[in-house]
Protein backbone atom coordinates (compact mmCIF):
# COMPACT_ATOMS: atom_id res chain seq x y z
CA UNK A 1 0.00 0.00 0.00
CA UNK A 2 2.91 2.41 0.82
CA UNK A 3 4.99 1.28 -2.42
CA UNK A 4 1.47 2.04 -4.07
CA UNK A 5 1.19 5.75 -2.60
CA UNK A 6 5.31 6.30 -3.26
CA UNK A 7 4.94 5.04 -6.86
CA UNK A 8 1.88 7.29 -7.44
CA UNK A 9 3.34 10.28 -6.35
CA UNK A 10 6.79 9.54 -8.37
CA UNK A 11 4.95 8.94 -11.21
CA UNK A 12 2.95 11.94 -11.20
CA UNK A 13 6.29 14.30 -10.80
CA UNK A 14 7.78 12.99 -14.21
CA UNK A 15 6.22 13.42 -17.50
CA UNK A 16 7.73 15.20 -21.01
CA UNK A 17 6.30 18.40 -20.36
CA UNK A 18 9.30 19.07 -18.08
CA UNK A 19 6.90 20.90 -15.35
CA UNK A 20 9.32 21.04 -12.38
CA UNK A 21 8.32 19.36 -9.24
CA UNK A 22 6.82 22.56 -7.46
CA UNK A 23 4.22 23.22 -9.43
CA UNK A 24 3.25 19.57 -9.81
CA UNK A 25 2.08 19.59 -6.21
CA UNK A 26 1.57 23.01 -5.93
CA UNK A 27 -1.34 22.59 -8.29
CA UNK A 28 -2.50 19.45 -6.91
CA UNK A 29 -2.82 20.66 -3.68
CA UNK A 30 -4.41 23.38 -4.56
CA UNK A 31 -6.98 21.30 -6.40
CA UNK A 32 -7.86 19.39 -3.29
CA UNK A 33 -11.62 20.96 -2.44
CA UNK A 34 -11.49 23.76 -0.36
CA UNK A 35 -8.54 25.11 -2.09
CA UNK A 36 -9.19 27.64 -4.48
CA UNK A 37 -8.40 25.66 -7.49
CA UNK A 38 -5.18 27.52 -8.08
CA UNK A 39 -6.49 29.70 -11.18
CA UNK A 40 -4.63 32.92 -11.82
CA UNK A 41 -1.36 30.96 -9.74
CA UNK A 42 -0.32 28.69 -12.37
CA UNK A 43 -0.56 28.93 -16.40
CA UNK A 44 -3.98 26.72 -17.39
CA UNK A 45 -2.13 24.49 -19.67
CA UNK A 46 -0.27 23.38 -16.70
CA UNK A 47 -3.19 22.90 -14.96
CA UNK A 48 -4.87 21.02 -17.66
CA UNK A 49 -1.31 18.53 -17.80
CA UNK A 50 -1.27 17.92 -14.29
CA UNK A 51 -5.15 17.27 -13.42
CA UNK A 52 -6.65 16.17 -17.02
CA UNK A 53 -3.88 14.33 -18.26
CA UNK A 54 -0.83 13.15 -15.71
CA UNK A 55 -3.48 12.45 -12.69
CA UNK A 56 -5.93 10.71 -14.83
CA UNK A 57 -3.62 8.55 -16.85
CA UNK A 58 -1.53 7.49 -13.58
CA UNK A 59 -4.88 5.91 -11.82
CA UNK A 60 -5.81 4.48 -14.78
CA UNK A 61 -2.32 2.58 -14.97
CA UNK A 62 -2.95 1.49 -11.52
CA UNK A 63 -6.55 0.05 -12.11
CA UNK A 64 -5.91 -1.52 -15.27
CA UNK A 65 -2.93 -3.18 -13.77
CA UNK A 66 -5.43 -4.24 -10.94
CA UNK A 67 -8.05 -5.96 -13.00
CA UNK A 68 -5.72 -7.72 -14.89
CA UNK A 69 -3.54 -9.06 -12.11
CA UNK A 70 -6.62 -10.10 -10.17
CA UNK A 71 -8.35 -11.84 -13.60
CA UNK A 72 -4.50 -13.88 -13.71
CA UNK A 73 -4.85 -14.64 -10.11
CA UNK A 74 -8.51 -15.76 -10.63
CA UNK A 75 -7.72 -17.36 -13.96
CA UNK A 76 -4.43 -20.00 -12.48
CA UNK A 77 -6.24 -20.57 -9.32
CA UNK A 78 -9.57 -21.54 -11.04
CA UNK A 79 -7.94 -23.78 -13.57
CA UNK A 80 -5.03 -24.77 -11.58
CA UNK A 81 -2.71 -23.34 -14.33
CA UNK A 82 0.31 -21.84 -13.44
CA UNK A 83 0.81 -20.12 -17.28
CA UNK A 84 -2.74 -19.15 -17.19
CA UNK A 85 -2.93 -15.28 -17.68
CA UNK A 86 -6.00 -13.14 -19.97
CA UNK A 87 -2.94 -12.63 -22.48
CA UNK A 88 -1.94 -15.75 -23.03
CA UNK A 89 -5.22 -17.81 -22.21
CA UNK A 90 -6.76 -15.35 -25.44
CA UNK A 91 -9.16 -13.79 -23.21
CA UNK A 92 -7.72 -10.53 -23.92
CA UNK A 93 -7.69 -10.87 -27.63
CA UNK A 94 -10.95 -11.97 -27.90
CA UNK A 95 -12.09 -8.85 -25.30
CA UNK A 96 -9.83 -6.87 -27.89
CA UNK A 97 -11.90 -8.22 -30.93
CA UNK A 98 -15.59 -6.71 -29.37
CA UNK A 99 -13.60 -3.52 -28.15
CA UNK A 100 -11.78 -2.79 -31.56
CA UNK A 101 -14.64 -3.19 -33.29
CA UNK A 102 -17.11 -1.31 -31.10
CA UNK A 103 -14.83 1.62 -31.09
CA UNK A 104 -13.41 1.21 -34.79
CA UNK A 105 -17.10 1.40 -36.47
CA UNK A 106 -18.40 4.41 -34.06
CA UNK A 107 -20.74 1.97 -32.18
CA UNK A 108 -19.26 2.23 -28.73
CA UNK A 109 -22.10 4.12 -27.29
CA UNK A 110 -25.30 2.13 -28.88
CA UNK A 111 -26.34 0.92 -24.99
CA UNK A 112 -24.92 3.86 -22.91
CA UNK A 113 -21.33 4.30 -21.63
CA UNK A 114 -21.05 0.71 -20.93
CA UNK A 115 -21.26 -0.27 -23.97
CA UNK A 116 -17.56 -1.48 -25.14
CA UNK A 117 -16.70 -3.15 -21.36
CA UNK A 118 -20.19 -5.38 -22.17
CA UNK A 119 -19.58 -6.67 -25.81
CA UNK A 120 -16.05 -6.97 -24.81
CA UNK A 121 -17.22 -9.11 -22.54
CA UNK A 122 -19.12 -11.28 -24.55
CA UNK A 123 -16.51 -11.67 -27.39
CA UNK A 124 -13.77 -12.65 -24.15
CA UNK A 125 -16.16 -15.52 -22.58
CA UNK A 126 -16.57 -16.16 -26.20
CA UNK A 127 -12.68 -16.69 -26.76
CA UNK A 128 -12.51 -18.21 -23.11
CA UNK A 129 -15.18 -20.89 -24.82
CA UNK A 130 -13.61 -21.64 -27.59
CA UNK A 131 -10.23 -22.28 -26.28
CA UNK A 132 -11.35 -24.93 -23.56
CA UNK A 133 -13.08 -26.72 -26.38
CA UNK A 134 -9.87 -26.57 -28.64
CA UNK A 135 -8.00 -27.49 -24.92
CA UNK A 136 -9.96 -30.43 -23.86
CA UNK A 137 -9.35 -33.93 -24.56
CA UNK A 138 -11.55 -36.88 -23.56
CA UNK A 139 -12.53 -34.64 -20.30
CA UNK A 140 -8.86 -33.74 -19.39
CA UNK A 141 -7.38 -30.11 -19.82
CA UNK A 142 -3.72 -30.53 -19.75
CA UNK A 143 -2.01 -27.61 -18.40
CA UNK A 144 0.47 -26.71 -21.83
CA UNK A 145 -2.18 -27.58 -24.56
CA UNK A 146 -4.90 -24.72 -22.66
CA UNK A 147 -2.04 -22.53 -23.15
CA UNK A 148 -1.09 -23.50 -26.55
CA UNK A 149 -4.84 -23.48 -27.69
CA UNK A 150 -4.70 -20.28 -26.16
CA UNK A 151 -1.82 -18.25 -27.85
CA UNK A 152 -3.42 -20.18 -31.25
CA UNK A 153 -6.66 -18.02 -30.95
CA UNK A 154 -4.85 -14.68 -29.87
CA UNK A 155 -3.01 -14.82 -32.63
CA UNK A 156 -5.78 -15.51 -34.79
CA UNK A 157 -7.49 -12.94 -32.88
CA UNK A 158 -4.69 -10.51 -33.34
CA UNK A 159 -5.00 -11.15 -36.53
CA UNK A 160 -8.59 -10.56 -37.29
CA UNK A 161 -8.54 -6.72 -35.21
CA UNK A 162 -5.93 -5.87 -37.50
CA UNK A 163 -8.17 -6.12 -39.95
CA UNK A 164 -10.76 -4.64 -38.68
CA UNK A 165 -8.50 -1.89 -38.20
CA UNK A 166 -7.22 -1.90 -41.61
CA UNK A 167 -11.20 -1.46 -42.91
CA UNK A 168 -11.62 1.64 -40.94
CA UNK A 169 -10.33 4.80 -41.29
CA UNK A 170 -8.10 4.02 -38.45
CA UNK A 171 -4.19 4.85 -38.63
CA UNK A 172 -1.21 2.25 -38.17
CA UNK A 173 -1.27 3.58 -34.90
CA UNK A 174 -4.68 2.51 -34.03
CA UNK A 175 -3.44 -1.11 -34.94
CA UNK A 176 -0.65 -1.13 -32.75
CA UNK A 177 -2.68 0.42 -29.58
CA UNK A 178 -4.78 -2.37 -30.20
CA UNK A 179 -1.89 -5.17 -30.56
CA UNK A 180 0.23 -3.67 -27.99
CA UNK A 181 -1.55 -1.58 -25.54
CA UNK A 182 -1.35 1.84 -24.31
CA UNK A 183 -2.87 4.30 -22.13
CA UNK A 184 -2.37 7.52 -23.89
CA UNK A 185 -5.28 10.18 -24.47
CA UNK A 186 -7.28 8.26 -21.76
CA UNK A 187 -8.77 10.49 -19.38
CA UNK A 188 -10.99 10.49 -16.66
CA UNK A 189 -13.91 8.82 -18.04
CA UNK A 190 -12.35 5.84 -18.59
CA UNK A 191 -11.21 5.71 -15.24
CA UNK A 192 -14.83 6.03 -14.04
CA UNK A 193 -15.17 2.63 -16.41
CA UNK A 194 -12.99 1.00 -15.08
CA UNK A 195 -13.69 1.14 -10.92
CA UNK A 196 -16.97 0.03 -10.77
CA UNK A 197 -15.95 -3.15 -12.74
CA UNK A 198 -13.02 -3.48 -10.08
CA UNK A 199 -15.34 -2.57 -7.26
CA UNK A 200 -17.62 -5.23 -8.31
CA UNK A 201 -14.90 -7.73 -8.89
CA UNK A 202 -12.52 -7.83 -6.39
CA UNK A 203 -15.13 -8.40 -3.22
CA UNK A 204 -16.18 -11.34 -5.33
CA UNK A 205 -12.88 -12.80 -6.12
CA UNK A 206 -11.85 -12.72 -2.60
CA UNK A 207 -15.26 -14.08 -1.29
CA UNK A 208 -13.87 -17.48 -3.39
CA UNK A 209 -10.13 -17.10 -2.13
CA UNK A 210 -10.09 -19.96 0.51
CA UNK A 211 -11.83 -21.99 -2.05
CA UNK A 212 -8.98 -21.32 -4.53
CA UNK A 213 -6.48 -22.76 -2.23
CA UNK A 214 -8.66 -25.96 -2.14
CA UNK A 215 -8.45 -26.26 -5.80
CA UNK A 216 -4.62 -26.70 -5.28
CA UNK A 217 -5.67 -30.21 -4.89
CA UNK A 218 -7.74 -30.72 -7.56
CA UNK A 219 -11.79 -30.18 -8.14
CA UNK A 220 -12.63 -33.28 -6.73
CA UNK A 221 -10.88 -32.97 -3.51
CA UNK A 222 -12.46 -29.61 -3.27
CA UNK A 223 -15.74 -31.00 -4.05
CA UNK A 224 -15.41 -33.30 -1.03
CA UNK A 225 -14.27 -30.50 0.90
CA UNK A 226 -17.46 -28.90 0.45
CA UNK A 227 -17.09 -26.64 -2.25
CA UNK A 228 -19.58 -26.46 -5.30
CA UNK A 229 -17.12 -26.75 -7.96
CA UNK A 230 -18.80 -26.29 -10.80
CA UNK A 231 -20.26 -22.69 -9.44
CA UNK A 232 -17.06 -21.87 -7.89
CA UNK A 233 -15.23 -22.09 -11.55
CA UNK A 234 -17.95 -20.33 -13.20
CA UNK A 235 -18.09 -17.54 -11.28
CA UNK A 236 -14.62 -17.02 -10.64
CA UNK A 237 -13.96 -17.10 -14.58
CA UNK A 238 -16.74 -14.90 -15.32
CA UNK A 239 -15.14 -12.18 -12.73
CA UNK A 240 -11.95 -12.91 -14.11
CA UNK A 241 -13.24 -12.51 -17.86
CA UNK A 242 -14.90 -9.40 -17.12
CA UNK A 243 -11.98 -7.89 -15.62
CA UNK A 244 -9.94 -8.62 -18.53
CA UNK A 245 -12.95 -6.85 -20.52
CA UNK A 246 -12.80 -3.61 -18.54
CA UNK A 247 -9.01 -3.39 -18.54
CA UNK A 248 -8.82 -4.37 -22.62
CA UNK A 249 -11.18 -1.96 -23.24
CA UNK A 250 -9.40 0.88 -22.01
CA UNK A 251 -6.02 -0.41 -22.59
CA UNK A 252 -5.96 -2.49 -25.62
CA UNK A 253 -4.15 -5.63 -24.95
CA UNK A 254 -1.27 -5.36 -22.16
CA UNK A 255 0.29 -8.97 -22.38
CA UNK A 256 1.36 -10.85 -19.44
CA UNK A 257 0.47 -8.51 -16.45
CA UNK A 258 -1.94 -11.13 -15.08
CA UNK A 259 0.98 -13.97 -15.16
CA UNK A 260 3.78 -11.66 -13.76
CA UNK A 261 2.30 -9.94 -10.55
CA UNK A 262 0.46 -12.92 -8.82
CA UNK A 263 4.28 -15.23 -9.50
CA UNK A 264 5.99 -12.42 -7.75
CA UNK A 265 4.25 -11.68 -5.09
CA UNK A 266 3.61 -16.03 -4.67
CA UNK A 267 7.14 -15.99 -4.03
CA UNK A 268 6.97 -13.25 -1.47
CA UNK A 269 3.93 -14.80 0.51
CA UNK A 270 3.31 -17.94 -0.67
CA UNK A 271 0.63 -19.64 -2.28
CA UNK A 272 -2.30 -18.32 0.01
CA UNK A 273 -5.19 -16.96 -2.34
CA UNK A 274 -6.58 -14.54 0.52
CA UNK A 275 -3.00 -12.76 0.59
CA UNK A 276 -2.53 -12.99 -2.98
CA UNK A 277 -5.77 -11.95 -4.43
CA UNK A 278 -6.02 -8.66 -2.61
CA UNK A 279 -1.89 -8.12 -3.25
CA UNK A 280 -2.52 -8.67 -6.70
CA UNK A 281 -4.84 -6.04 -6.76
CA UNK A 282 -2.02 -3.73 -5.04
CA UNK A 283 1.11 -4.93 -7.37
CA UNK A 284 -0.78 -4.78 -10.22
CA UNK A 285 -1.23 -1.87 -10.06
CA UNK A 286 1.96 -0.51 -9.07
CA UNK A 287 3.70 -2.76 -11.42
CA UNK A 288 1.26 -0.95 -14.55
CA UNK A 289 1.61 2.09 -13.14
CA UNK A 290 5.84 2.11 -13.45
CA UNK A 291 5.47 -0.09 -16.48
CA UNK A 292 3.41 2.81 -18.03
CA UNK A 293 5.87 5.28 -16.41
CA UNK A 294 8.62 3.99 -18.20
CA UNK A 295 6.74 3.77 -21.19
CA UNK A 296 5.80 7.38 -21.40
CA UNK A 297 9.43 8.54 -20.45
CA UNK A 298 11.90 6.18 -21.72
CA UNK A 299 12.16 7.61 -25.19
CA UNK A 300 10.23 11.26 -24.18
CA UNK A 301 8.45 13.18 -25.80
CA UNK A 302 8.29 9.69 -27.92
CA UNK A 303 5.78 7.06 -26.24
CA UNK A 304 6.45 3.04 -26.32
CA UNK A 305 3.41 1.05 -26.20
CA UNK A 306 2.97 -0.01 -22.81
CA UNK A 307 2.54 -3.66 -24.76
CA UNK A 308 5.90 -3.13 -25.11
CA UNK A 309 7.46 -2.63 -21.85
CA UNK A 310 4.93 -5.46 -20.35
CA UNK A 311 5.79 -8.26 -23.00
CA UNK A 312 9.69 -7.70 -22.48
CA UNK A 313 9.15 -8.06 -18.91
CA UNK A 314 6.37 -10.57 -18.47
CA UNK A 315 7.49 -13.01 -22.32
CA UNK A 316 11.13 -13.61 -20.65
CA UNK A 317 9.46 -14.31 -16.89
CA UNK A 318 6.34 -16.91 -19.02
CA UNK A 319 9.87 -18.45 -20.68
CA UNK A 320 11.38 -19.16 -16.60
CA UNK A 321 7.73 -20.72 -15.60
CA UNK A 322 7.21 -22.77 -18.26
CA UNK A 323 11.47 -24.11 -17.82
CA UNK A 324 10.73 -24.21 -14.26
CA UNK A 325 7.80 -26.55 -15.02
CA UNK A 326 9.67 -28.72 -17.15
CA UNK A 327 11.96 -29.19 -14.09
CA UNK A 328 10.11 -29.82 -11.93
CA UNK A 329 7.86 -31.90 -14.04
CA UNK A 330 4.57 -33.64 -13.04
CA UNK A 331 4.35 -31.05 -10.11
CA UNK A 332 2.60 -27.93 -10.64
CA UNK A 333 4.87 -25.06 -8.79
CA UNK A 334 3.33 -22.38 -7.47
CA UNK B 1 -25.61 -45.41 8.23
CA UNK B 2 -25.44 -46.07 4.69
CA UNK B 3 -28.58 -47.43 2.57
CA UNK B 4 -28.33 -48.64 -1.14
CA UNK B 5 -30.99 -49.51 -3.14
CA UNK B 6 -31.02 -50.96 -6.64
CA UNK B 7 -27.67 -48.52 -7.46
CA UNK B 8 -26.96 -48.14 -11.34
CA UNK B 9 -24.04 -46.31 -12.71
CA UNK B 10 -23.68 -45.93 -16.45
CA UNK B 11 -20.54 -43.84 -17.65
CA UNK B 12 -20.51 -43.14 -21.10
CA UNK B 13 -22.57 -46.18 -22.69
CA UNK B 14 -20.81 -48.52 -20.29
CA UNK B 15 -22.69 -49.82 -17.05
CA UNK B 16 -19.88 -49.78 -14.26
CA UNK B 17 -22.62 -50.95 -11.59
CA UNK B 18 -25.87 -52.82 -12.25
CA UNK B 19 -28.32 -53.15 -9.54
CA UNK B 20 -26.16 -52.79 -5.96
CA UNK B 21 -27.81 -52.96 -2.82
CA UNK B 22 -26.30 -53.15 0.32
CA UNK B 23 -26.80 -51.55 3.89
CA UNK B 24 -23.81 -50.41 5.99
CA UNK B 25 -24.32 -49.45 9.87
CA UNK B 26 -22.63 -46.96 12.20
CA UNK B 27 -19.70 -47.93 14.02
CA UNK B 28 -17.83 -50.47 11.64
CA UNK B 29 -14.90 -50.78 9.21
CA UNK B 30 -15.77 -51.79 5.93
CA UNK B 31 -13.96 -52.79 3.18
CA UNK B 32 -14.48 -52.48 -0.66
CA UNK B 33 -12.49 -55.30 -2.53
CA UNK B 34 -12.95 -56.03 -6.18
CA UNK B 35 -10.42 -56.63 -9.54
CA UNK B 36 -9.51 -53.21 -11.34
CA UNK B 37 -12.03 -51.58 -13.23
CA UNK B 38 -14.86 -53.35 -11.63
CA UNK B 39 -16.65 -49.68 -10.02
CA UNK B 40 -15.34 -49.72 -6.49
CA UNK B 41 -14.30 -45.68 -6.90
CA UNK B 42 -16.92 -45.25 -8.92
CA UNK B 43 -19.38 -46.61 -5.80
CA UNK B 44 -17.20 -44.13 -3.24
CA UNK B 45 -18.09 -41.49 -5.48
CA UNK B 46 -21.78 -42.28 -5.32
CA UNK B 47 -21.44 -42.54 -1.59
CA UNK B 48 -19.40 -39.51 -1.21
CA UNK B 49 -22.45 -37.67 -3.08
CA UNK B 50 -19.89 -35.73 -5.58
CA UNK B 51 -21.51 -38.36 -8.10
CA UNK B 52 -25.17 -39.39 -8.80
CA UNK B 53 -26.13 -42.51 -9.52
CA UNK B 54 -27.59 -43.27 -12.92
CA UNK B 55 -30.93 -44.83 -11.39
CA UNK B 56 -31.37 -45.99 -7.59
CA UNK B 57 -30.67 -44.40 -4.87
CA UNK B 58 -27.88 -43.56 -2.00
CA UNK B 59 -28.99 -42.69 1.35
CA UNK B 60 -26.79 -41.00 3.86
CA UNK B 61 -28.47 -41.43 7.73
CA UNK B 62 -32.23 -41.51 6.06
CA UNK B 63 -31.18 -38.84 3.35
CA UNK B 64 -30.81 -38.74 -0.35
CA UNK B 65 -26.57 -38.08 -0.91
CA UNK B 66 -27.47 -35.63 -3.78
CA UNK B 67 -29.83 -33.96 -1.11
CA UNK B 68 -27.69 -32.70 1.00
CA UNK B 69 -25.88 -29.24 0.95
CA UNK B 70 -21.87 -29.85 -0.31
CA UNK B 71 -20.60 -28.33 2.85
CA UNK B 72 -22.87 -29.50 5.08
CA UNK B 73 -22.32 -32.84 4.02
CA UNK B 74 -18.22 -32.08 4.08
CA UNK B 75 -19.16 -31.45 8.13
CA UNK B 76 -19.26 -35.01 8.81
CA UNK B 77 -18.15 -37.18 5.80
CA UNK B 78 -14.47 -37.04 4.81
CA UNK B 79 -13.05 -38.70 1.92
CA UNK B 80 -9.16 -39.93 1.62
CA UNK B 81 -8.89 -39.67 -2.39
CA UNK B 82 -6.63 -42.32 -4.53
CA UNK B 83 -3.16 -40.48 -5.42
CA UNK B 84 -2.70 -38.50 -2.36
CA UNK B 85 -1.61 -34.78 -2.56
CA UNK B 86 -0.32 -33.09 -5.15
CA UNK B 87 2.85 -30.52 -5.13
CA UNK B 88 2.34 -27.24 -3.30
CA UNK B 89 3.76 -24.51 -2.00
CA UNK B 90 1.89 -25.04 1.14
CA UNK B 91 3.25 -25.89 4.56
CA UNK B 92 2.17 -29.04 6.15
CA UNK B 93 0.00 -27.39 8.85
CA UNK B 94 -1.67 -25.06 6.29
CA UNK B 95 -2.61 -28.36 4.26
CA UNK B 96 -3.71 -29.91 7.19
CA UNK B 97 -6.21 -26.54 8.44
CA UNK B 98 -7.59 -26.75 5.45
CA UNK B 99 -9.56 -29.72 6.41
CA UNK B 100 -11.29 -27.06 8.78
CA UNK B 101 -12.85 -25.44 5.41
CA UNK B 102 -16.36 -26.93 6.02
CA UNK B 103 -17.14 -25.15 9.56
CA UNK B 104 -14.93 -21.81 8.32
CA UNK B 105 -16.07 -18.53 7.32
CA UNK B 106 -15.18 -17.23 4.01
CA UNK B 107 -11.77 -15.86 5.38
CA UNK B 108 -10.79 -19.36 6.18
CA UNK B 109 -11.64 -18.54 10.24
CA UNK B 110 -12.94 -20.28 12.94
CA UNK B 111 -15.14 -19.54 16.59
CA UNK B 112 -13.35 -22.54 17.68
CA UNK B 113 -9.71 -22.38 18.56
CA UNK B 114 -8.33 -25.28 16.10
CA UNK B 115 -4.80 -25.05 17.73
CA UNK B 116 -4.84 -28.50 19.97
CA UNK B 117 -7.02 -30.36 17.24
CA UNK B 118 -4.33 -29.63 14.79
CA UNK B 119 -1.89 -29.99 16.92
CA UNK B 120 -3.05 -33.63 18.05
CA UNK B 121 -3.28 -34.44 14.45
CA UNK B 122 0.03 -34.05 13.58
CA UNK B 123 1.38 -35.77 17.00
CA UNK B 124 -0.73 -38.76 15.26
CA UNK B 125 0.42 -38.86 12.10
CA UNK B 126 4.16 -38.40 13.60
CA UNK B 127 3.95 -35.27 11.41
CA UNK B 128 5.07 -32.78 14.42
CA UNK B 129 8.75 -32.00 13.10
CA UNK B 130 7.51 -31.58 9.49
CA UNK B 131 4.62 -28.91 9.98
CA UNK B 132 6.64 -25.99 8.52
CA UNK B 133 7.65 -27.84 5.92
CA UNK B 134 6.25 -27.06 2.11
CA UNK B 135 4.16 -30.37 0.94
CA UNK B 136 6.22 -30.62 -2.29
CA UNK B 137 9.34 -31.25 -0.11
CA UNK B 138 7.42 -34.10 1.18
CA UNK B 139 8.10 -37.75 -0.09
CA UNK B 140 4.86 -39.82 -1.48
CA UNK B 141 4.03 -41.23 2.01
CA UNK B 142 4.53 -38.19 3.95
CA UNK B 143 2.70 -36.79 1.64
CA UNK B 144 -0.06 -39.65 2.15
CA UNK B 145 0.42 -39.04 6.08
CA UNK B 146 -0.66 -35.14 5.42
CA UNK B 147 -3.70 -35.83 3.51
CA UNK B 148 -5.12 -38.40 6.63
CA UNK B 149 -4.28 -35.82 9.16
CA UNK B 150 -6.55 -33.18 6.87
CA UNK B 151 -9.18 -35.58 6.83
CA UNK B 152 -8.63 -36.32 10.43
CA UNK B 153 -9.23 -32.36 11.75
CA UNK B 154 -12.59 -32.80 10.10
CA UNK B 155 -13.89 -35.07 12.83
CA UNK B 156 -15.83 -37.01 10.58
CA UNK B 157 -18.69 -39.47 11.32
CA UNK B 158 -18.12 -41.46 8.16
CA UNK B 159 -14.88 -41.47 6.31
CA UNK B 160 -14.58 -42.64 3.23
CA UNK B 161 -10.65 -44.13 2.05
CA UNK B 162 -10.10 -44.68 -2.08
CA UNK B 163 -6.87 -46.54 -1.93
CA UNK B 164 -5.24 -45.17 0.72
CA UNK B 165 -2.01 -47.21 0.80
CA UNK B 166 -1.32 -47.07 -2.16
CA UNK B 167 1.90 -45.30 -2.52
CA UNK B 168 3.03 -45.92 0.80
CA UNK B 169 5.53 -49.34 2.00
CA UNK B 170 4.18 -51.93 4.17
CA UNK B 171 5.48 -50.30 6.80
CA UNK B 172 3.64 -47.53 6.57
CA UNK B 173 0.79 -49.50 4.97
CA UNK B 174 -0.19 -50.70 8.39
CA UNK B 175 0.64 -47.93 10.47
CA UNK B 176 -1.66 -45.92 8.55
CA UNK B 177 -4.58 -48.79 8.68
CA UNK B 178 -3.38 -48.74 12.83
CA UNK B 179 -3.64 -45.38 13.09
CA UNK B 180 -7.01 -45.20 11.32
CA UNK B 181 -8.54 -48.25 12.80
CA UNK B 182 -7.78 -46.80 17.08
CA UNK B 183 -9.41 -43.28 15.44
CA UNK B 184 -12.56 -45.68 14.29
CA UNK B 185 -12.49 -47.54 17.62
CA UNK B 186 -11.95 -44.22 19.53
CA UNK B 187 -14.82 -42.43 17.71
CA UNK B 188 -16.77 -45.08 16.64
CA UNK B 189 -16.84 -43.89 13.52
CA UNK B 190 -17.86 -45.63 9.95
CA UNK B 191 -15.04 -46.23 7.97
CA UNK B 192 -15.48 -47.40 4.20
CA UNK B 193 -11.57 -48.18 2.75
CA UNK B 194 -11.44 -49.67 -1.11
CA UNK B 195 -8.29 -52.12 -0.42
CA UNK B 196 -6.67 -53.73 -2.61
CA UNK B 197 -4.42 -55.92 -0.41
CA UNK B 198 -6.98 -58.83 0.48
CA UNK B 199 -4.83 -59.88 3.89
CA UNK B 200 -4.65 -56.09 5.11
CA UNK B 201 -8.67 -55.81 4.64
CA UNK B 202 -9.51 -58.99 6.51
CA UNK B 203 -7.11 -57.77 9.22
CA UNK B 204 -8.70 -54.33 9.39
CA UNK B 205 -12.14 -54.94 8.58
CA UNK B 206 -15.59 -55.82 10.18
CA UNK B 207 -17.24 -57.03 6.69
CA UNK B 208 -15.91 -57.06 3.10
CA UNK B 209 -17.73 -56.36 0.32
CA UNK B 210 -16.86 -57.96 -2.61
CA UNK B 211 -17.81 -56.14 -6.29
CA UNK B 212 -17.75 -57.98 -8.97
CA UNK B 213 -18.80 -57.74 -12.73
CA UNK B 214 -21.00 -54.39 -11.45
CA UNK B 215 -22.63 -55.93 -8.99
CA UNK B 216 -22.09 -57.50 -5.20
CA UNK B 217 -20.85 -60.88 -5.29
CA UNK B 218 -20.04 -61.07 -1.03
CA UNK B 219 -20.75 -59.23 1.70
CA UNK B 220 -19.97 -60.23 5.15
CA UNK B 221 -17.44 -61.52 7.71
CA UNK B 222 -13.66 -61.77 6.28
CA UNK B 223 -14.17 -65.24 7.42
CA UNK B 224 -16.76 -66.33 4.81
CA UNK B 225 -15.78 -63.77 2.18
CA UNK B 226 -11.98 -65.10 2.48
CA UNK B 227 -12.45 -68.52 0.61
CA UNK B 228 -10.51 -69.98 -2.34
CA UNK B 229 -13.45 -70.63 -4.50
CA UNK B 230 -14.60 -66.66 -4.47
CA UNK B 231 -11.03 -65.45 -4.94
CA UNK B 232 -10.95 -67.65 -7.87
CA UNK B 233 -13.96 -66.78 -9.08
CA UNK B 234 -13.70 -62.69 -8.43
CA UNK B 235 -10.23 -62.53 -9.28
CA UNK B 236 -9.29 -65.49 -11.69
CA UNK B 237 -6.42 -67.37 -9.10
CA UNK B 238 -5.79 -69.61 -7.62
CA UNK B 239 -4.92 -68.98 -3.65
CA UNK B 240 -4.81 -70.78 -0.30
CA UNK B 241 -6.34 -69.94 2.66
CA UNK B 242 -4.52 -70.00 6.16
CA UNK B 243 -5.62 -68.50 9.46
CA UNK B 244 -3.16 -66.24 10.26
CA UNK B 245 -0.80 -67.83 13.26
CA UNK B 246 -1.00 -65.18 15.46
CA UNK B 247 -4.32 -63.14 15.07
CA UNK B 248 -6.22 -66.31 13.48
CA UNK B 249 -7.48 -64.06 10.76
CA UNK B 250 -7.94 -65.73 7.07
CA UNK B 251 -4.94 -64.74 5.01
CA UNK B 252 -4.58 -65.81 1.77
CA UNK B 253 -1.42 -67.38 -0.19
CA UNK B 254 -1.47 -67.12 -4.15
CA UNK B 255 -0.58 -70.16 -5.91
CA UNK B 256 1.18 -69.61 -9.06
CA UNK B 257 -0.49 -71.72 -12.36
CA UNK B 258 2.88 -73.02 -13.19
CA UNK B 259 4.84 -74.44 -10.08
CA UNK B 260 8.46 -74.03 -9.70
CA UNK B 261 10.05 -77.51 -9.70
CA UNK B 262 13.13 -77.11 -7.97
CA UNK B 263 10.62 -76.13 -4.76
CA UNK B 264 9.56 -79.29 -4.52
CA UNK B 265 13.19 -80.64 -4.36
Amino acid sequence: MLLLAASIIISLSIGSSGLPLSDVWGILIHQLPWMDGGEGKWDPSSIAIVTELRLSRVLLAVLVGACLSLAGAGFQGVLRNPLADPFTLGVASGCSVGAAFLILFGFQTVIGIWSVPVVAFVTGIGALVIVFALARARGVMNIETLILSGVIVQAFLGAFVTFMVSLSQGVVNEIMFWLLGSLSARGWDHAGVVLPFLLVGFPILLRYAQPLNLFVFGERHAAHMGIHVERTKLIVLITATLLTAVAVSISGVVGFVGLVVPHMLRLMVGPDYRLLIPLSAIGGGIYLLWADTLARMALSPKEISLGVITALIGAPFFAYLLYRRKVLQGGSPS
Amino acid sequence: MIEAQSVVKKIGDRTILKEISFSMEEGRMYGIIGPNGVGKSTLIRLLSGVDSPTSGEVTLEGKSAGAYGRKELAKWLAVLQQGGLGATGFTVREVIMMGRFPFQNWLGEEKRNVDALIDDALAAMGLSELQDRRIDELSGGERQRVALAKVMVQEPKLLLLDEPTTYLDIGYQVQLLDTVKSWQREKSMTVVAVLHDLNLAAHYCDELLVLHEGRVDAFGPPAKVVVPELIQRVFGARAVVLPHPATGVPQLLLQPGQPADSYYI
